[in-house]
């Protein structure tokens, strides 16, 4: 099959794939990291008895090819869970119960995944702008004095953690100045204003740190592109510096672009933890780190493959980007 | 007032002194070829006339005056000014000479509307006016293609087009037909040729190749090491030479029309092969690039295999090595059947830059194929490579040095006592001297001669160029759409052409007597009407 829609079931099948890989991954290295499971969800204070009933009913003595089937079973049919007290029933696609709190994994992953895909989104558009904008420009105003600060201060900003940005953000304009709240998540659907004066400072925090990649990408592939046959033939028919930097080698350095956005969207979505506890948004992250520091494999199972997908889906767009960037490119 | 006046130009790179008290004038109209091989300074002249070394930091020295612009003191300005709309520049390879992103209409376009500050409308009008005039068919819709959807002698047309948008006085054509086949640069030096005809424009063609000269111009102006050798009218720089350089060059220059003194040729058939088919891809999108090809070679023979790029020529080659496992068919070595490499066939690469690793000594890589064999006595490696190098007229104590401290001769020398360490029986070569200047061509044509005489070789040689195949073949065969379609001994083939296509390959090899060029200028056009 060809043409776009043979590219979305290839490109659908081998993401139903990866994830399924990255699910057995995850169980295989939980099943082999050292440390009593059931004691760590049982809590300090619990007898040997109960701790023996904890593992008993999360079923963690059974063989892993076991509990991975079960894991399988509830994605695709559903599963009823015994909490002790009572049976809940899980409906598929069901990634479990958290073994701390006994809440649906993915009702948890639902709450967080807006949160994050807000924050991440807002800071996309702002990491683009600044980035390619401090590249072009850089670019543009190259061997000058403008290239030298821009150069110097996106190496600054690679180079500075994310929480150092965002605790001075906050203390300057929140704290001092007092232009905005201390920042609190507001939902989307509740007050979109408020969402976004909230989501401000995280956005820019967030995104100050990834531009400085982004600059230094684009300013690199903009230089080699300028380095190019056909540029040279621009500057022999006179065309002008300004359309020669912005429309023929800002093109030529799209591609590695749309690359490094997809890699960093994709990772963004679980991975800004830092500023997610900075700035106290109840996102993926968060959730994620506490839900591996508990051995909590459901909710870690299901995070990750969110996330996964969130990663897979991003390169998916990239890819049909490529094509739209740069025709003699061909989805396969 | 000349349109081009050029006064003891210098240009410095560093340290380098690229062109060296280069003057000439080139009148209104009137049409002046640079000649010389690699680096002798010929496109360096070619830029500076439109002042592309500016802000380069290539020191320029000299006057230059284009169509009444005083180059040296032009303000950037002024510079854009001339650029496009005065002198206009045709480069090498029209496909990355091209912004592979937009659309060539737009490219066209977007030149136009510098130099007019027309709309966008009339600059997308007059684009596919000037694709239409450089014939590339059905304009309007073809404007729309990219880059690569446009085959390598209709890129050429759609660069000359973006030369002629803004009518310009001068075109300066730096080598416009080198990375075309040889009817192609026929059609596009017509082309060049008649609108020079109807323009009245200049034309300044930066060249390696003689003949495309002698089609193109009426004077020549041969340079090396960026001075002026001999400049004169083409007829008498060419057909009486005054200088011993370019006595020399011209005498490298192979002629199609030149009888070869046979090879001593026995009956022992070394190589052969039967109903070659090689596919590529699969399905709808499968390609046939060779279509059962059999051919015999016997001891001490060269067959010349020629043929534009796409006809298979290449692929053919890599079978009989043994490189690429044949779809159907079979070669056989010595009369038996073979399956993957085998040391008695060798190959001698296009490339010789990327032919050999740059990471590792030349010695190393000619020792690869011993070691190869099982040789382990570092000594009797090491005695051997000094052999080979010294047989292709290298020295022994290379051994140690990098391909990059070689000319391009050189590494083509390297790469034939590669072959050679196998002691093979045949030697496929592809493109040998497609890459080298036309004296070290001559030279390696040499070598490859004396090679074959002395240890009884049999040559399989691989090559787009007419003249070259017909210089070093006993038999050839003609190529196209991975089917032979003519074969025979050289002589018959070159000189009796049975097959249209051959006839039409023959035609288009450009004549280094401007006379006959312009006969055969007339007889393509009889040809193409015909």
């Amino acid at each position: 099959m060809n043409g776009f829609g043979g590219f979305l079931m290839r490109r659908t099948i081998g993401t139903l794939a990866t994830l399924l890989a990255i699910s057995v991954i995850v169980y295989v290295v939980f099943y082999v990291t050292p440390g009593n499971v059931a004691q760590i969800t049982c809590g300090p204070r619990c007898s040997p008895e109960q701790v023996h009933q904890v593992a008993q009913q999360l079923h963690l003595d059974d063989p892993l090819y076991v509990r991975y089937w079960h894991f399988l079973q509830g994605l695709v049919a559903g599963q009823d869970y015994s909490t002790g007290t009572s049976v809940e029933h899980c409906s598929a696609p069901c990634l479990g119960l958290s073994y701390q709190t006994d809440q649906q994994v993915l009702s948890i992953i639902l709450t967080r995944l807006p949160v994050s895909l807000s924050l991440v989104f807002g800071a996309m558009v702002l990491w683009l702008v600044l980035g390619v904008g401090t590249g072009v420009l850089s670019v543009w105003r190259r061997g000058r004095l403008t290239e030298r600060v821009l150069t110097g201060l996106t190496l600054a900003g690679w180079a500075t953690p994310v929480f150092v940005i965002g605790l001075v953000l906050m203390i300057v304009v929140c704290g001092e100045l007092q232009l905005l709240p201390f920042p609190q998540y507001v939902k989307f659907t509740d007050d979109p204003e408020q969402w976004a004066w909230n989501l401000l400072l995280p956005w820019l925090s967030l995104a100050l740190i990834e531009s400085a990649s982004f600059a230094r990408m684009t300013r690199a592939s903009m230089l080699e592109t300028l380095a190019e046959d056909h540029i040279r033939t621009f500057r022999a028919y006179g065309v002008g510096e300004r359309s020669i930097v912005g429309r023929h080698a800002l093109r030529g350095a799209l591609a590695p672009v749309i690359a490094l956005n997809a890699n960093n969207f994709g990772s963004a979505v679980g991975g800004a933890v830092l500023t997610e506890t900075l700035f106290g948004l109840p996102g993926l992250g968060q959730e994620l780190v506490h839900a591996v520091s508990v051995v909590d494999l459901p909710v870690v199972v299901g995070m990750v493959l969110v996330i996964g997908f969130f990663v897979v889906l991003a390169n998916a767009v990239a890819d049909v980007l490529y094509a739209v960037a740069d025709r003699r490119v061909v989805l396969t | 007032m000349s349109l081009v006046r050029v006064t003891d130009l210098t240009v410095e790179f560093g340290g380098l002194r690229a062109v060296d008290g280069l003057s000439f004038t080139l009148e209104r109209g009137a049409a002046l070829a640079l000649v010389g091989e690699s680096g002798s300074g010929k496109s360096t002249v070619a830029s500076a006339l439109l002042g592309l070394h500016h802000g380069t930091g290539a020191r320029v020295g000299g006057s230059i005056e284009v169509a009444g612009t005083d180059v040296q003191a032009a303000s950037d300005g002024e510079l854009r000014r001339l650029r496009g709309a005065k002198a206009a520049m045709v480069f090498q390879d029209p496909l990355s000479s091209l912004d592979p992103y937009y659309a060539i209409g737009d490219q066209i376009a977007e030149v136009y509307r510098v130099h007019t500050r027309g709309s966008r409308r009339a600059a997308r009008a007059r684009a596919v006016e000037v694709l239409d005039r450089v014939g590339i068919p059905d304009s309007p819709r073809r404007s729309r293609s990219r880059p690569h959807e446009f085959s390598g002698g209709m890129r050429q047309r759609a660069l000359i087009a973006m030369a002629l948008a803004c009518e310009p006085e001068l075109l300066i054509a730096d080598e416009p037909t080198t990375a075309l086949d040889v009817t192609v640069q026929a059609q596009i030096l017509d082309l060049l040729h008649t609108l020079r005809e109807e323009t009245g424009m200049g034309l300044l063609l930066v060249t390696h190749d003689v003949g495309v000269a002698a089609e193109s111009v009426d004077d020549v102006l041969v340079m090396r090491h960026g001075r002026v050798v001999e400049q004169g009218p083409v007829v008498g720089v060419l057909g009486a030479p005054a200088q011993p350089y370019t006595r020399e060059l011209l005498s490298a220059v192979p002629r199609v029309d030149a009888v070869r003194a046979p090879s001593q040729v026995s009956d022992e058939v070394v190589l052969e092969a039967s109903g070659l088919r090689r596919e590529f891809g699969r399905g709808k999108r499968a390609v046939t690039a060779v279509d059962d090809v059999t051919l015999t070679v016997h001891r001490g023979e060269t067959l010349g295999v020629v043929g534009e790029s796409g006809s298979g020529k290449t692929t053919l080659g890599r079978m009989l090595v043994g490189l690429l496992e044949p779809t159907a068919g079979e070669v056989r070595h010595d009369g038996h059947a073979r399956v993957g490499v085998n040391p008695a066939v060798q190959m001698v690469f296009q490339d010789p830059v990327s032919s050999l690793n740059p990471r590792r000594s030349v010695g190393e890589s000619i020792a690869d194929p011993l070691r190869a064999r099982g040789e382990r006595d570092e000594g009797r490696i090491r005695e051997r490579v000094t052999e080979l190098l010294e047989r292709v007229g290298l020295e022994g104590a290379h051994y140690q040095r990098y391909p990059h401290e070689f000319s391009g001769g050189q590494r083509q020398r390297v790469g034939i006592a590669r072959a050679l360490a196998a002691d093979p029986r045949v030697i496929v070569c592809d493109e040998p001297v497609s890459a080298l200047d036309v004296t070290t061509q001559a030279q390696v044509v040499a070598l490859l001669g004396e090679l074959q005489r002395e240890l009884g070789l049999a040559l399989v040689f691989v090559a787009h160029d007419l003249a070259v195949v017909r210089q070093v073949s006993d038999r050839v065969a003609v190529m196209r759409r991975g089917r032979i379609i003519e074969t025979g001994p050289a002589d018959e083939v070159y000189d009796h052409p049975r097959d249209p296509y051959t006839r039409q390959l023959l035609a288009a090899v450009p004549a280094l007597d401007p006379e006959a060029a312009a006969r055969r200028r007339a007889a393509r056009r009889e040809l193409a009407s015909a």
